[in-house]
Order: C-alpha cells, then structure tokens, then sequence
C-alpha cells in the first residue's frame, strides 16, 4: 500500500469531490463529503505509526517513481522519524478544524472546505518529499489555499494580511530554489535529498545555501525579525486558518532545518550556530515582552507562537539529543496547544464577535465548562508540567544547559514570560466581575465545541504525562542525524 | 512526382497559402452575419496543416531537410512549434468570434489577414536564411500592422498602429542593416554557412570580427524589438491596449513562437562565434526586460497594458535560457538551456492564450472587460472563469503546481548551472515583485464584491470549453510536465545537437 501517497491524495481527492458537490445549496453534503475526507485522511495516516519501526534511522515507506525525466526529478516519498509524526499531526488537525467550521462557515462553504483539504494533503506532502522539487512543489503549493482561506473568510484587513503572507513567504521560497538548483549542479544532476546529504561542499559554498535555506525557512517559522506577517495574518484569518497556519504552517519551516539545513549543510549550521541561537534567543525573549503587552487575544497568541517557535530553533541548533528532541517534541505540543487556544479564541469571538480583551471579564461565570477546559490549554502554554507544553521545554532547556548554562538561562525565562502574558490575559477574560450585558448573555459550549476542544485536552494531557510514544519514535533518526552533523563534509 | 517528394517539407506551408486564398474568395460569398462557415473553414486549415506538418515530424523522424537551395529547413523545431502556432491560432479563433461580431468588426480580412500572419510566422520559424526569415518576418508584421487598424473608427487603433508601423519599420530597418554588415563580412545569407564562416573569420583577426559584432549588434537590436524586450519595448504597452482584445491575443501569443525562432536561428544557428558577446547583450536586456517589466506594471490600471507588461518580463525571462546555453565555449548544458527557453515560450503562448481569452469572453456587445475593476467580484459572478484566471495568473507567477513554475524553473536551471547566480538571484527577485500584481487579479475576482452595475458573466458554449481545456492544461503541465518538456528538448536536440 502506497501509505504515504494516500495520506496526501486521499484530503486533495476529498477536496475535489467537494468542489464538484456543486455550490452553497448542497452545504450539508460537501460538510459531510469533507468531514468524512478528513476522518478517511487521518485513518490512513495511523498505519503510518503503528508500523513504523522505531530503531530504524533511515527512510520508510519508501516510494519511487520517476516524474521529470528531463531533470532527473522523482516522486520520491519517505519519512523517518523526525517526520512521520508530523503527518498525523496534520491530518488529526485537520479533522478538528473541519468540526470547528462545521456551523460557523455559511459562505462558499464547499470553497472553504476544499481548500483547507487540499492544504492538508500538500502539506503531508512537504513532510515526506525526499525529492528537492517535489519538496519545493508541495512547500509553495501550500501558499495559494492559504492565501484564499484568509483572503475570502478573514477579518476586515484581510487582504492586507493576505498579500503580505503570500509574499513574504514567497520570496523566501524563491531564494531556496536558486539553492535547490545549485545543489542540483553541484551533485551531478541529482534533487535527492539523501544524495545531498553526502555531498561535500566547501564552506562558502555551504554558507551561502544556508542563507538560501534560511530566508525560505525563517519566513515560515517565523523568526525575528522576518515574523512580522504572522500576527497579521492570524488576526485576519478565520479560526480554521488561524489553527492550521499555527500548528502545521509553522512547522514546515522548522522541518526545513533539520531535513535540509542541518544535514546539507553542517559545517555552515555549525559555524553558523552563533547567529541562529542569538536570534532564537531574541525571539523568545523579547516577542515574550511583545506579547505581554498585547489587547488583542489572537495577536496575543500569535506573539506568543512566535516565541515558542524560538524554542524550536533553539533546540535544533545546540545539537544534542536532548535539544534536537525537544524541539521536535515541543514543535507537535505547540500544534496542540496553539491550535486549542485559537479554537477557545473563535469560541469567544463566534458570541461576541470581538477579540479584544478588554471587552470581556468574569467569562468564567457564564461559560464554566469553557472556562476549565481553556485554563489547561492557557496552563499547557505556559509550560505547566503535566501538559505537553512542559516536555518540550524542558528537554530543549537541558539541551541548552549541555552547551552553556547562560544561554538555558536565557531560554528558561521564557518559562516566566510565558506564564505571564498566557495567564494574565486568562484572568481579564475569565475572571473578576461579569463585564458587559453581552458576556452575561454568554452560552457555554455546544456539544460540537466540547468534542473538539475535548479531543485536543486529552491530546495535550496524554503528551504531558506520557510522552514516551512520542520520543521513542524519533530516537534511531535524531542520533543518526546528530551524528551525520558532526561530521564535517568539507 | 519526384519534384512533389522533395518538396514535401513545405506541405504545410502551400496548404495554408492555399487555403487562404480559397478562403479570401469563399468568405466574398458567405452570406451569414456570423461567418459561422469561414470560421470552420480557417479551422479545418489549421487542422490540415497540423496533419501535414505532423505527417513531415513522422516522415521525417527528426531529421532537419533543406528545400530551396538551403534557405528553407524543416527539423524537429520548426515542427513542434509550427503545431503549437496553429493552436495558438485557432484557440484565437475561437475566443473572438463573438466578441468581434458584438462590435461589428467580424470582417473576412480579419481571418484572411490572421492565416497570412500565421504563414509568415511558419516561413521565420523554418528560415535558413536572412532573406526567408526577412520574407516572414514582413509578411507576419504587415498582416499584423493591418490587424492593429482593424478598428477604423477608433482613434486609439489607428494610433496605435501608427505607433506599431513606425517603431517596426525601423526595427525592420535596423535588423536590414545588421543583416547586410553580416552579409559583407561572410558572403552568404545561408545561415548555415555563415556559422561556419564566422568561426572562421572571428579567430582569423580581430577587425573582422569587430565587422560580425558590429552586425551582431544589430541583430540583436531588430529581435529585441520583435521580442518586446526593453529597451526597445515602447511599442507594446501602447499597442497591447490599442488594439481590440481580439487582436491583442493575436499579437500576444503566436508571433513570440516566431520571434523565438529566429532567436535560435540568427544567433544559436548563425553566429555560434559570437556566442560571447550575444550571451552578454542578451544577459543584459534580460534583466533590463524583469525589471521594467514587473516594475511597471504593478502601477496599471487597465488590465491588456499590465498584461503588455508582463510580456516584457516574460521575455526576458525567457532570454535566461537563451544567454545560458554555451559556457565558456564550452556547449554541454546547451539542449538543456534552449530546451527550457523553448518551453518557457510554449508556456507563455499558452498562458497568454488563456488570460486574453478570459478577458475577450467577459467582453459583452457595449461592455469592455478591459480594467482591473472589471474582473472585481468574479469569483461571484462566474466562479469557473475566475477560477481559470486564477490558474492562469498563478501560472504566469510562477507558483507551483502550475506550468508557470516549471517554466521558470528550467530557465533559472540553465542560469544556474552556467554559472549566473547573481542574475538568477535578480531574476527571482523581480519575479518575486511581479507575484504582486498578478496576486491583485486574484485578490479583485476573490475577495472583493462585484462592482455596482457589472453583472456581466462569460459566454457559454465551444468557446467556454477551449477555454477551460486551456486552463487546466496548464495545471496539467504543472502536474505532469515531463511530455512537453521532453518533446522541447528532444526538438532542440535533434535541430541543434547535430
């Protein structure tokens, strides 16, 4: 069974099925057709885990068929540890945001639904591409759903936030594809990229692809200071897209790094280090400064993704096997976590239509069963131990502690920053006097809400107490990758 | 019969002169309004033409012949782009029919005019000589210059033809002057014994080949103008807008096949000895052409000059390919490089095709689809032809998965692997720049409501169809690109790895 393929085709099949259901008359069936394409791109997902072997380092599932035989091109799927739990992350994900447009979405509904599918079989396909142009297709093909999703269903400044993602991204991704080309000269006419791998390259060369890399990259991520697009455009996106540009779109980024910089390019990553641990420190410390003062919940959340992606690419460059793991961990609690408190946000803001903080307070008396279930995700945001929030925290800051004590100093304040700017934005909201005649009017949550917003609590809960799963699947390809990025290739 | 064999290789070209002819006189007789009838019969032409020159390609299995005392070749180029001329000429047919009789410019000279184009474009494509390609190229502009006027009675037509014929006869002019400097230090027109002379005559002593850079310069000068590329593209802007929408498609798509090939037949064909000093004008017009190309558009408003700007940028990425093929006299990478220009042409022409067609069938009796305003809110009128428009200027972006990408893609190969980072890194920052108002267009049929009063929906029926096949090849291209890009290269191969 070509598992990998079908992870990918099965959501853009559903989306294309969607589409053909005709237009807003047959809303019901193309939710159906959608949700039932979501669950369906999930199942074929989860035999992607149970039978991945866990001590194998190398590529599994493995599919190979030539595509551009003109440029030596394959379809040339994989992923290994570092990847597949990224895949069923995307497809558990885009389930939930399915539900959660469910009654929400009255225009062009099969529009919406078609693009979020197909968003999430691209993206499956960027985490398991070992090809370079197919790697490249699937990374920019992402942008157009996306562009579409916060275009049409956003906020007032939609377009503004639109356009300015699709540029900022695109013009990193283009820069990458003058470094897939001249990697694709220099090893001899080949875009695989396990062949890259072992390609020696001299230092300069291996400089300048990494900031070819880079730019693509931190774009997605976003690091400071290239992450100004993200709180736009999560203020302007729906809740849907605001849920999968937090859990999924941020991680294509951070895969990047350890599926193409690191590997590719390890004496420049290790020259280089200096410069992405600096900037991984500035944007968890100082965008933690930036969220705190923040009215807006969704900026807020925004600011906040921004800083806990610093953490990931912190991890990732103190290469060790606490740091690298850690940040992979942190990157799939972050999918959870940040999903859930933009879902709690649309939650709000389909009864009140508005996300500034200071026009709610005292929540909690209207909307109890709401109020407990958002106070573990604000809590697993902060990275309270028990939730998933804590393991990747705490794991990147051992790694960090392996390298220098001041640099997990610095990332360890994070940990304050965090609990402050999450907890004092969920104390105005949800405690103190009912605020206005329009929060007392509040309703708690609708079965379809609880069910969503259920689903992600056991997730987070289940990572923070039991995260072995989740490790043991990564451990064989993180120390074979530390190991190849010790190595110099000069 | 003997003398019928050995001409064989023109087949396609009689036809059409043929057809033309018999169309001129049917057409005097064609008493319907619409000239449903004359439309069938160009198009039953075409058809005859792309069996004839599909039945040489077979004949010939790739093979190049010389007809006329070597100043016709037919090989594997022309052929392919010969097919995909016809198709670009009969997907125009079809996208104006009915917006040139709503305006009552449905006139037999519209076809016949069209036909003799397209046979001047055949005679450049398969031109062995500087005087075959000096034949098309006249015949291909003169039909066109007429094709501008079509309009009588619109100001904006008639000068934009003026324009069109003035700055083309100079052009014309300048590439003479070329040719005959050429012509002087060689001896010969034949473009195969002017390679070979050239070679010679450049390593022989530097005043000589100072004459054949001098020539050169020229050359490059009259297909810079052909091409639309800066800074000879003053003529385009005005002439894209001036023209009827009909006419603009014609003058958009087809004729760059043409422009193309007298490219690699002039300098790839022709001057292989100068490639140094070609290579170097054309890097610069390259980047001169994205630059002011994308740059310029972003600040119009009406939708064919945006467009016409957008032409410039794509011929100059285009020229990446060409300016990539001989590195350091060294040829390896030199079917990759022209292959990929190639496709990128074919790409163009079809991307091209579409989103004029877009236009012509928004177009109504009184209504002109010609401002961006007027595509606002499409996606709510008429959400398939928005959706195609989207294809198309996504395509025209360069974003994957869409033929665009792959376009660029292999011209930003050729650069890369000869060597031209930095203009490969300028190029992609221009096309960067030009994502932003093709990015608008969507942003207008998507986000935005419909104007107040335009309510206007494309036309039904064959047309709508050709369209939709139109644009969704494209997604297929991008898709699967492997069959036309194989075929390019193969052509390539075959024409100029000998």
């Amino acid at each position: 069974m070509p598992l990998l393929s079908l992870a990918i085709w099965v959501p853009v099949a559903a989306a294309l099925l969607v589409l053909a259901a005709g237009g807003d008359r047959n809303a019901p069936l193309q939710r159906a057709i959608a949700l039932a394409g979501a669950v369906l791109g999930f199942v074929v997902t989860i035999p992607l885990y149970a039978g991945f072997e866990t001590g194998v380092a190398g590529m599994q599932f493995v599919e190979l068929r030539p595509w551009i035989e003109a440029f030596n091109v394959n379809y040339h799927l994989g992923v290994d540890g570092i990847s597949v739990l990224f895949l069923l992350l995307n497809s558990f994900i885009t389930i939930l945001v399915v539900i959660a447009g469910w009654s929400v979405i009255e225009s062009r509904v099969g529009q919406y639904y078609a693009s979020f599918l197909m968003l999430s079989g691209v993206m499956n396909g960027v985490f398991s591409a070992l090809d370079g142009v197919l790697f490249y297709v699937f990374f920019e093909a992402t942008l157009i759903p996306m562009f579409i999703i916060i275009g049409v269903w956003g906020g007032p400044n939609r377009v503004y936030a639109a356009v300015k993602f699709f540029l900022y991204t695109l013009f990193g991704s283009l820069l990458m594809l003058v470094a897939v080309l001249y990697l694709y000269g220099k090893s001899g006419g080949s875009f695989a990229v396990l062949d890259w791998h072992k390609l020696p390259l001299s230092l300069a060369a291996q400089k300048w692809l990494f900031f070819g890399f880079l730019f693509a990259f931190a774009v997605k991520v976003p690091m400071w200071p290239v992450h100004t697009w993200l709180p736009d455009a999560h203020v302007e996106a729906p809740t849907g897209g605001s849920v999968v540009l937090a859990a999924i779109m941020l991680k294509l980024g951070a895969y990047g790094f350890v599926r193409f910089s690191l590997p590719i390019l390890p004496d420049a990553s290790r020259d280089l280090a200096w410069l992405m641990i600096a900037l991984s420190l500035v944007a968890v410390v100082y965008i933690g400064l930036v969220a705190l003062v923040q009215t807006d919940m969704k900026r807020l959340i925004a600011y906040s993704s921004v800083s806990h992606m610093g953490f990931v690419t912190l991890g990732f460059f103190v290469f060790n096997t606490w740091g690298v793991e850690g940040a992979l961990v942190q990157m799939i609690s972050h999918g959870f976590v940040s999903a859930a408190l933009f879902l709690c946000v649309g939650v709000l803001y389909d009864r009140m239509h508005s996300r500034m903080i200071t026009d709610y307070g005292g929540v909690v008396n209207t909307m109890p069963k709401f109020a407990a279930l958002m106070m573990l995700f604000a809590m697993a945001n902060s990275g309270l131990p028990a939730t998933s929030g804590f393991v990747g925290e705490f794991m990147v800051i051992m790694g960090a502690m392996q390298k220098n004590f001041w640099l997990a100093f610095a990332a360890a304040t994070t940990l304050v920053f965090g609990a402050a700017y999450t907890l004092w934005m969920y104390k105005r909201v949800m405690f103190g006097a009912v605020a206005n005649a329009r929060v007392a009017a509040l309703k708690d949550l609708e079965p379809r809400e609880t069910l969503v917003l259920g689903l992600l609590a056991v997730a987070v809960l289940f990572m923070g107490v039991y995260p072995l799963p989740f490790t043991e699947v990564m451990h064989a390809s993180v120390d074979e990758l530390l190991r190849h990025v010790a190595q110099p290739k000069l | 019969m003997l003398v019928l064999v050995n001409h064989l290789p023109v087949l396609p070209e009689v036809l059409l002169l043929l057809g033309a002819c018999v169309l001129m006189i049917f057409d005097l007789y064609a008493k319907d309004e619409g000239r449903r009838a004359s439309f069938a019969l160009a198009q039953l032409i075409l058809l005859a033409c792309a069996a004839a020159t599909l039945f040489i390609l077979w004949v010939n299995g790739g093979r190049s012949l010389l007809l006329f005392d070597r100043s016709f070749l037919s090989d594997a180029m022309s052929g392919v782009l010969k097919l995909v001329a016809y198709g670009a000429v009969s997907a125009a047919l079809a996208y104006s029919r009915r917006y040139l009789l709503d305006r009552g410019l449905l006139r037999g000279e519209f076809l016949t005019l069209l036909l003799f184009a397209l046979l001047g474009m055949m005679v450049m494509i398969s031109a062995n000589s500087f005087l075959t390609l000096y034949l098309g190229l006249e015949l291909l502009s003169l039909c066109l210059y007429a094709l501008v006027a079509l309009n009588r009675d619109s100001a904006a037509s008639t000068e934009a033809a003026m324009k069109y014929f003035v700055l083309g006869a100079l052009a014309s002019g300048l590439l003479l002057y070329g040719i005959s400097m050429i012509y002087g230090a060689t001896g010969t027109l034949v473009i195969s014994d002017i390679a070979a002379r050239a070679t010679s005559l450049a390593a022989e002593s530097s005043s000589s080949r100072m004459l054949l850079v001098f020539g050169l310069v020229f050359l490059v000068s009259g297909l810079a103008f052909k091409l639309g590329l800066v800074p000879f593209h003053m003529w385009i802007p005005d002439v894209y807008q001036g023209a009827s929408t009909a006419v603009t498609l014609v003058i958009g798509t087809a004729p760059k096949l043409a422009a193309f090939a007298m490219a690699m037949r002039l300098l790839v064909g022709g001057l292989p000895a100068l490639s140094v000093d070609w290579q170097q004008m054309l890097a610069i017009l390259a980047v001169l052409s994205m630059a002011i190309g994308n740059l310029t558009a972003i600040a119009q408003t009406n939708l064919k000059r945006m467009l016409a700007y957008s032409t410039i940028a794509h011929m100059g990425f285009m020229l990446l390919g060409l300016m990539s093929g001989v590195v350091g006299g060294n040829r390896l990478s030199a079917v990759d490089a022209y292959g990929a220009a190639m496709f990128y042409t074919i790409v163009y022409v079809l991307m091209s095709l579409g989103a004029f067609g877009v236009l012509l069938l928004l177009s109504r009796a009184g209504f002109e689809c010609e401002r961006l305003e007027d595509v606002k809110g499409l996606n709510r009128r008429d959400p398939w032809l928005a959706f195609l428009m989207l294809v198309l200027m996504f395509s025209m972006a360069g974003v994957p998965p869409t033929a665009g990408f792959y376009a660029k893609f292999a011209v930003l190969s050729a650069a890369v692997q000869a060597g031209q980072i930095a203009i490969a890194v300028t190029a992609v920052v221009f096309s960067l720049i030009g994502a932003f108002y093709y990015l608008r267009v969507v942003k207008l049929m998507y986000f935005d409501d419909p104007a107040q009063g335009v309510s206007a929906v494309g036309q039904r029926g064959g047309a709508r169809l050709l369209l939709s096949a139109n644009g969704l090849s494209l997604l297929l291209i991008g898709i699967l690109p492997q069959t036309l890009m194989y075929v390019c290269l193969q052509a390539i191969q075959y024409s100029y790895a000998r």
